[in-house]
């Protein structure tokens, strides 16, 4: 019985792995850019079911949520906003896909070449350090002379996943963090403004040169009615 | 439980397929979609090594990769609108000239 519970998580391994290559390739090998997109999201979630088997239950949940939740539906958005009726290429390969191939099938060799003889095979031995932080306490120390002091020291308080993370990321990563929220201002300002419509001859009414000459036009008009 | 020379191969397998997907597919939203999984095996990686090592960095890092993620998604979903616009195609061959 014991044989069997403990090859639970290689069973699980194999089977959501196995699915994650499947829909990778499919992803590649669609022609429709909707069906690739839904083999995406299959994708990431067998990730996220990763991420989980291996103790990162927050980023697991990261992943659900950003991936498979907001990166997803950007993509289907903008496949919907393309027409994609008269895109279907009567290639969907690049001429140069011989090429393609030997490279992708020579980082593969090279990428397995690394990773086969490594020594990575001994695993933590301390299952709750993805779980835990060092929080500050004091303490009371008799001194030789017979005075108490009060003393710092940090200790390893064994806490969950996401909150041993979150004491990361504001403590120690504190700086790297804010960089990250300018960083998502700055793509979110530059998507507006690359994904706005330029102003055509059509849509002279709003240029605002226009408003203005118009504005200034119906001042004189008014300035000699009244004179 | 699977040892981190699995996590490894499967995440280099995974790369394989998207670096593939990328050199070969013309249709620029997929070759973005292969980026994506790209990134995603990277993760897998990392968050292996995190296990292995018992150490939260390669949690936080993975979280950076994500938001990095995110905001190339937007932008380059907004680049590929606005060639579409010009081009009225999304074929990557098709954009071969810088200044439109």
């Amino acid at each position: 019985m014991d044989a069997v519970t403990s090859s639970i998580p290689l069973l699980v391994f194999v089977i959501v792995g196995t699915i994650a290559v499947a829909s990778s390739i499919l992803v590649v090998a669609m022609r429709n850019p909707v069906h690739s997109a839904l083999f995406l999201l299959l994708t990431f979630l067998c990730v996220a079911v990763l991420f989980v088997m291996e103790g990162a239950e927050f980023v697991g949940a990261v992943q659900v949520l950003v991936y498979a939740g907001g990166i997803m539906v950007l993509f289907l958005f903008v496949v919907m906003l393309i027409n994609v009726r008269n895109l279907p290429d009567d290639r969907i390969l690049s001429p140069y896909w011989t090429g393609g191939a030997l490279v992708g099938a020579a980082v593969f060799v090279l990428l397995v070449a690394l990773v086969r003889p490594g020594v990575y095979h001994e695993q933590n031995d301390n299952p709750r350090a993805l779980r835990s932080t060092t929080v500050n306490a004091r303490h009371r120390v008799v001194q030789p002379d017979g005075r108490t002091v009060r003393k710092r020291y940090t200790r390893q308080q064994v806490v969950g996943n996401s909150e041993a993370i979150g004491m990361a990321l504001y403590r120690d990563y504190l700086v790297p963090f804010e960089v990250a929220s300018l960083f998502l201002l700055v793509a979110m300002v530059g998507a507006i403004l690359i994904g706005k419509r330029e102003l055509g001859s059509d849509d002279e009414d709003v240029d605002p040169q226009y408003i203005v000459d118009r504005v200034a036009e119906e001042k004189e008009i008014k300035e000699a009615m009244s004179a | 439980m699977p040892s981190t020379s699995d996590f490894l191969m499967l995440s280099a397998t995974l790369f394989t397929v998207g670096l593939i997907g990328v050199i070969l597919r013309r249709n620029m939203i997929t070759v973005l979609m292969c980026i994506e999984l790209m990134m995603n095996a990277v993760n897998i990686n990392l968050v292996a090594f995190s296990h292995m090592l018992g150490s939260l960095e390669g949690q936080i890092f993975t979280i950076f990769i994500i938001t990095v993620a995110a905001g190339e998604a937007a932008v380059g979903l907004a680049i590929i609108i606005q060639l579409y616009r010009l081009k009225s195609s999304i074929n990557v061959d098709d954009a071969r000239n810088l200044n439109g």
